[in-house]
């Protein structure tokens, strides 16, 4: 018992000595300057922040935390850090890993992400770092409804400070809003806005942790694509195809229409009328595509355009009907591309897929994209390689003819961005023979029903004679 | 020829007929794949999509089928249909299709091929029309031999009167009845021919297919008594025709019971009394051929004249019965649909929803050509030829070309049913007339090498005319006639057939000279060319339409109206799952199939009440219309619009028979109120009821403001009332090219005080106060 107890005593030292070794860490970085732009001008909030930070401790420091307020922390799609070297020519980015992390002694259920330097920082050395984040459903439509004739107006709510948990000694933010038009922002001295800019600072010698909450009302008439769902099955066929098929569940994620929707205003007063309405979406497809479809649940829907070319196809369509805020709409694109261009054998022998993630629609969120690959049947051991962390799942699929099935990739992640249009690698072992095995299914069933009628024709089951 | 007729039944001639077997089971093939592939035009040319009305009814209820199962199918009670009555589906519609592509769908998702529904659905009548063929061919074989069965195959493969309910999409009854049809005409006649109850019992089950299928089973069983009372009344009655007929109304009857939507109909209507009536004739025919076996002549004599006075009195009796029972009923037991077609007038005296439909209506002349084209010619040569010599077979397939001649005069929906007769006709006369010419051309070239062989003198000719023969035999006749001539060697195979014989010797008698036989040949290829160029083109240009999807070819291209299903699309996504959306009842197969929402009525037209509802509410004026569609918890009205394109079929076209049949049930609406002088029209000069009620307000609501002038395409006039407001419905809708208006219902208002004054501030601003209410509700 009494060792039992010493050993939690132990336990327990050891973790409050690890706590405080990372909040010693912690405490042993400043931020000399900070300067942070944030794109409002589609509804995808892009934020680059540029850091310049110094160790001003003992030790070298192997990483360092960014954090993020808790309303921002669930619409957060991505984070990206690059550090950089080299003087202003000759600048050379270098990626740093970025992951999530918990921190126990969080104040107001701030999350962080922790980022790796490429080598530790040394003491008294200083780092220069650009990181990508981006934010998705942050715009948050006020008036919530609006008419046909009225244009969308949005806030978005952020701190004027960077939220840190380091000293900054300087810092800058811009806001970039997509028109001149700004309702109101609120004001933290020195703050103004120039046309589009709007700019917060700069600000000297903030503690850690300080926040300064500020609204911007301003007008945001991009359209607000956003996918609650969309399920891409990728289909392997060791023939010479790979199909894709992309069911898209879509809807307008701003303002809500309100009333009346006029199509002889809509025809006749574009300008005015349903600006925030959206009737034209592209997607971005491989080249070399082929046999392209776009249809709904009753049938095909007639307006698209399809533009190949050497870099990439785009696939210009629109919606059964213009998308009014709230309103919704369900669609199939399905498309061909050839295999040679995206399966490759590996060194080992296995074979893999190398696709993109993602989805092809240009400025749309996913909130949930599930993507399947279904490996011809008679594939082994699938694993999928991806730059970023999605829940992963093996299904079973039965298809033309199959009898012991197709396996079935899943992978899954909420809230996609265009900026997740990253490929990712499916391995797996196949042995052609089993390509094989459905012909050769079907000439021994035809085989089969010919030797039956032969027999049919030639024995006389009669017991009398005729 | 004539040598290898007279050849013994040795090896070359079990070779010939082996090979003729395999030929015309390759020319079936082929036929099988000429009907289904003649009716892939609408998908290649627009799309794989289900067609029209009444098909996407059967498509979403063999959704259901195929996603509930066959017990829940049975208990199905639809209640997005003929709100607030709803409609019992299972037992109130024709199984047949949605069972057979619901089974279809089952067996290859079974074997792993996943075909969607609708992809089963929409191939179901081309596979369907294949089958048919082949039960043309076996139908037809049975009458006149495998020679008249491949034409008459051919021929029904791609007649237009068929494709037009058969092409790809058209999901509807019809896509299987017509087989269904054929097949059990032909069990009947293979019955007959064999009196083998097995094929009695088969028929049977094919009478219960069809009776599935098609209210057309009507046709079944009249037509099959009334075969059997000509039969016994020309004295051709035998055993073989008691075992085709007994059992199959015994155990058709039985089955057809079993159908839910026929069930006891099956004995009650007047439909089914020809059959009961001649199966007691039957009965009584047989007794007296039986009686007639045992007694002397005189001793029968005696009985006749004693059975005849008591059996006349005793049918007296039970014919006043019947009688008064039939008349004691207002409709005399008959179904309006079968009563217009006894009555041509009925229809349009008394049940206005029916002749409403233009499916419903006479057939014009042109009509004929346009779907049976070259047969309508060919048919009487084909009664000709049934005649020589006639046989139970010929003579039903004569009594059927009759009947079917009649309905598809009175209906131009039962051309349909006209159509198969008219192509066994034609497949009949097409065969004979190749056997004879083809016939005549050999005997006379084989007397003239005899000739030349008995005085080689006149050699000058002989070269020539082998060359003209050489190229006639090399045509398609070959291939028809050594057919023909294996069809011959089956029909030897029954004992009862003295055609064989006599035709021999016929074909001796009709020999034509050379040059003429050649000459008739070449223009009966010519026609056979001629039907084959216009069936293409009916199927191509004429049916291939989906209707839901219009297309126009113009100077700059194609134009695509896909209006329909923009604004279905619009309805299932954007409005609650519960609204309710009244339209005239054309769209109401639609409304639920394509957008799921709940409608008052549709194409099912068994309510005329409801319909007269709905019709009354879009003649009536604004507010009194409101009040209607409220009481019926609408919440969305749809209208089809064609003004702004000129898509003539639109509602405002439909208008006067929804004011007749809305004036049918609530005589407040007349029809002269609608009309000026007599006359429909909504420009100026149009009446103020016209101009008020709320079809022409949802149909022009701010119709003017697309042109300056509101000038409609359709009436090629501009509009009379072209300013005016809504008060109590509200544009929330309207399709791309316009066709499609949706309007919601406003919500009551508040009562509050200056409520007159306020309403008029009121009704722009309206809007505000409907999202509020709406809320709590959410």
């Amino acid at each position: 018992m009494a060792a039992r107890n010493w050993i939690f005593a132990v336990a327990v030292a050891v973790a409050v000595f690890l706590s405080l070794s990372t909040f010693s860490s912690a405490q042993d970085l400043q931020i000399v300057n900070a300067e942070r732009r944030i794109d409002l001008s589609s509804h995808i909030v892009k934020a680059f922040l540029t850091l310049k930070v110094e160790n001003i401790g003992k030790d070298p420091a192997a990483d360092m935390l960014l954090a993020f307020p808790p309303t921002q922390i669930k619409n957060l799609a991505m984070v990206q850090a690059l550090a950089v070297t080299g003087k202003k020519k000759k600048k050379i980015y270098l990626p740093l890993d970025v992951k999530p992390s918990e921190q126990p002694d969080a104040p107001n259920d701030a999350g962080y992400f922790l980022v790796s330097f490429a080598t530790p920082l040394g003491p008294g050395e200083t780092v220069t770092l650009e990181v990508l984040y981006i934010l998705t459903h942050s715009l948050e439509p006020f008036p919530v409804e609006i008419t046909q004739s009225e244009s969308q107006l949005v806030y978005y709510r952020d701190s004027a400070v960077v939220l840190s948990p380091y000293r900054i000694k300087q810092q800058t933010t811009f806001f970039k809003t997509p028109s001149t038009r700004v309702e109101s922002f609120t004001s933290v001295e020195p703050a103004n806005r120039a046309g589009k800019e709007i700019k917060y600072g700069p600000y000297e010698d903030r503690a850690p942790y300080s926040y300064a909450p500020v609204i911007v009302h301003f007008e945001n008439n991009s359209p607000f694509a956003v996918v609650e769902e969309l399920v891409r099955e990728i289909e392997i066929s060791h023939w010479g195809s790979l199909q894709i098929t992309e069911n898209y569940r879509l809807t307008h994620g701003g303002a809500r229409h309100k009333g009346v929707f006029s199509r002889v205003e809509y025809q006749s007063r574009r300008s005015i009328s349903g600006s925030s309405s959206f009737n034209a979406l592209l997607a971005v497809l491989p080249p070399r595509v082929n046999s392209v479809y776009y249809r709904d649940n009753i049938g095909n829907i007639s307006t698209s355009h399809l533009r190949t070319g050497f870099k990439k196809s785009e696939l210009e369509f629109e919606p059964r009907y213009p998308l009014f805020g709230g309103w919704k709409a369900t669609f199939i694109i399905g498309y061909r591309v050839p295999l040679e261009d995206y399966l490759f054998e590996a060194p080992d022998g296995r074979r893999y897929l190398n696709f993109t993630f993602g989805c092809p629609l240009v400025e749309t969120i996913v909130n949930k994209l599930t993507l399947k690959v279904v490996l011809p049947e008679g594939s082994k051991d699938p694993s999928a390689v991806l730059p970023f962390a999605v829940n992963q799942d093996l299904q079973v699929k039965y298809s033309y003819l199959d009898i012991v099935g197709r396996t079935v990739v899943v992978l899954q992640k909420d809230n996609v961005v265009p900026t997740h249009n990253v490929p990712f690698q499916v391995y797996y072992t196949f042995k052609p023979i089993y390509m094989l095995a459905e012909p050769l299914m079907l000439v021994s069933a035809f085989f089969f029903v010919f030797v039956t009628s032969l027999a049919y024709v030639h024995i006389d089951l009669n017991i009398v004679k005729k | 020829m004539a040598a290898v007729e007279s050849l013994p039944p040795g090896t070359p001639s079990a070779m010939r007929n082996a090979f003729g077997t395999v030929l015309s089971a390759l020319i079936l093939v082929l036929i099988g794949v000429l009907a289904f592939s003649i009716r892939l035009f609408s998908v290649i040319k627009y799309e794989s999509v289900i067609h029209e009305f009444d098909p996407y009814f059967n498509y979403r209820v063999t959704q259901f089928l195929s996603k509930n199962g066959i017990y829940e199918f049975w208990n199905w009670f639809d209640d997005r249909t003929w709100y607030p009555l709803g409609r019992v589906i299972g037992g109130t519609v024709y199984p047949g299709l949605t069972l057979t592509a619901g089974t279809i769908w089952w067996v290859l998702n079974a074997i792993n091929i996943p075909l969607s529904v609708e992809t089963v659905c929409v191939f179901t009548a081309p596979v369907f029309s294949a089958f048919a063929s082949w039960a043309t061919y076996l139908l037809t074989k049975e009458v006149k031999g495998s020679g008249a069965g491949l034409a008459a195959a051919a021929l029904l493969a791609m007649v237009p009167s068929y494709i037009s309910r058969s092409v790809a999409g058209s999901y509807d009854n019809e896509a299987v009845a017509i087989f269904a049809l054929i097949f059990t005409f032909y069990l009947y006649i293979k019955t007959l021919n064999t009196g083998s109850l097995f094929y009695a019992t088969l028929n049977a089950i094919a009478y219960f297919y069809m009776v599935c299928s098609w209210g057309g089973y009507t046709f079944i069983i009249n037509l099959i008594p009334m075969h059997v009372l000509l039969c016994i009344v020309t004295g051709r009655y035998s055993p073989r025709l008691y075992i085709a007929y007994a059992p199959l109304v015994v155990l058709g009857t039985l089955l057809a019971a079993l159908v839910p939507v026929v069930g006891f109909n099956a004995v009650l209507t007047s439909e089914h009394f020809a059959s009961f009536l001649v199966f007691i004739i039957i009965h009584v025919v047989a007794l007296v051929y039986y009686i007639k076996g045992i007694l002397t002549p005189k001793m029968f004599k005696v009985a006749v004249t004693l059975v005849v006075s008591i059996g006349l009195v005793v049918c007296l009796i039970v014919v006043a019965v019947l009688v008064a029972l039939v008349a004691s009923s207002p409709t005399g037991g008959w179904s309006g649909r079968s009563l217009s077609l006894l009555d041509p007038t009925y229809a349009s005296k008394y049940i206005p929803i029916i002749a409403s439909v233009s499916e419903h209506q006479p057939p014009t002349w042109p009509s004929y050509f346009m779907d049976i084209n070259v047969l309508a010619f060919l048919v009487p040569a084909g009664i000709i030829a049934c005649f020589s010599p006639l046989s139970d077979a010929s003579s039903f397939v004569v009594l059927y070309i009759v009947m079917s001649v009649y309905f598809s005069g009175v209906m131009v929906r039962l051309m349909l049913v006209l159509a198969p007769a008219a192509c066994i006709m034609s497949g009949i006369a097409l065969s004979q007339a190749f056997d004879v010419f083809t016939g005549s051309i050999k005997y006379q070239l084989s007397s003239k090498s005899k000739d030349d062989a008995e005085d080689n003198t006149s050699t000058k000719n002989a070269p020539k005319d082998d060359a003209s023969s050489g190229k006639a035999d090399k045509g398609e006749e070959v291939a028809k006639e050594r057919l023909s001539k294996k069809g011959k060697k089956k029909e030897r195979e029954p004992a009862e057939k003295p055609s064989v014989k006599s035709k021999i010797v016929k074909k001796k008698a009709l020999v034509l000279p050379l040059e003429a036989s050649i000459v008739a040949l070449l223009l009966l290829i010519m026609l056979g060319a001629f039907y084959v160029i216009h069936c293409v083109w009916a199927a191509a240009e004429a049916y291939s339409a989906p209707s839901i999807v219009l297309t126009s070819q113009s100077h700059d291209g194609l134009h695509v109206f896909d209006d329909f299903r923009e604004s279905y699309a619009w309805l299932s996504h954007n409005t609650d799952v519960d609204d309710k959306v009244a339209s005239w009842w054309d769209y109401g197969y639609q409304t639920t199939a394509m957008a799921n929402r709940t409608v008052i009525v549709d194409n099912n037209t068994w309510n005329n009440t409801h319909i007269a509802t709905v019709g009354t509410a879009m003649s009536s004026p604004e507010k009194a219309a409101w009040e209607i569609f409220n009481s019926l918890d609408v919440k969305y009205v749809l209208v089809v619009f064609g003004g702004v394109i000129g898509y003539p079929s639109d509602d405002i076209n439909k208008f006067l028979w929804m004011v007749r049949i809305g004036g049918g049930e609530f005589p407040h609406i007349k029809e002269a109120d609608y009309l000026r002088d007599g006359q429909y029209r909504i420009d100026s000069e149009a009446t103020p009821t016209m101009l008020n009620c709320l079809m022409y307000k949802l149909c022009y609501y701010r119709f003017v403001e697309t042109d300056g002038k509101g000038y409609d395409r359709v009436r090629r006039t501009e509009i009379g009332k072209k300013h005016f407001k809504l008060t109590h419905f509200e544009e929330v809708f309207t399709s791309h090219h316009w066709m499609v208006r949706i309007y919601k219902l406003k919500p009551q208002k508040n009562r509050i005080r200056g409520r007159v004054k306020k309403l008029k501030q009121k009704t722009s601003s309206g809007v505000s106060s409907k999202s509020v209410k709406k809320n709590p509700w959410m």
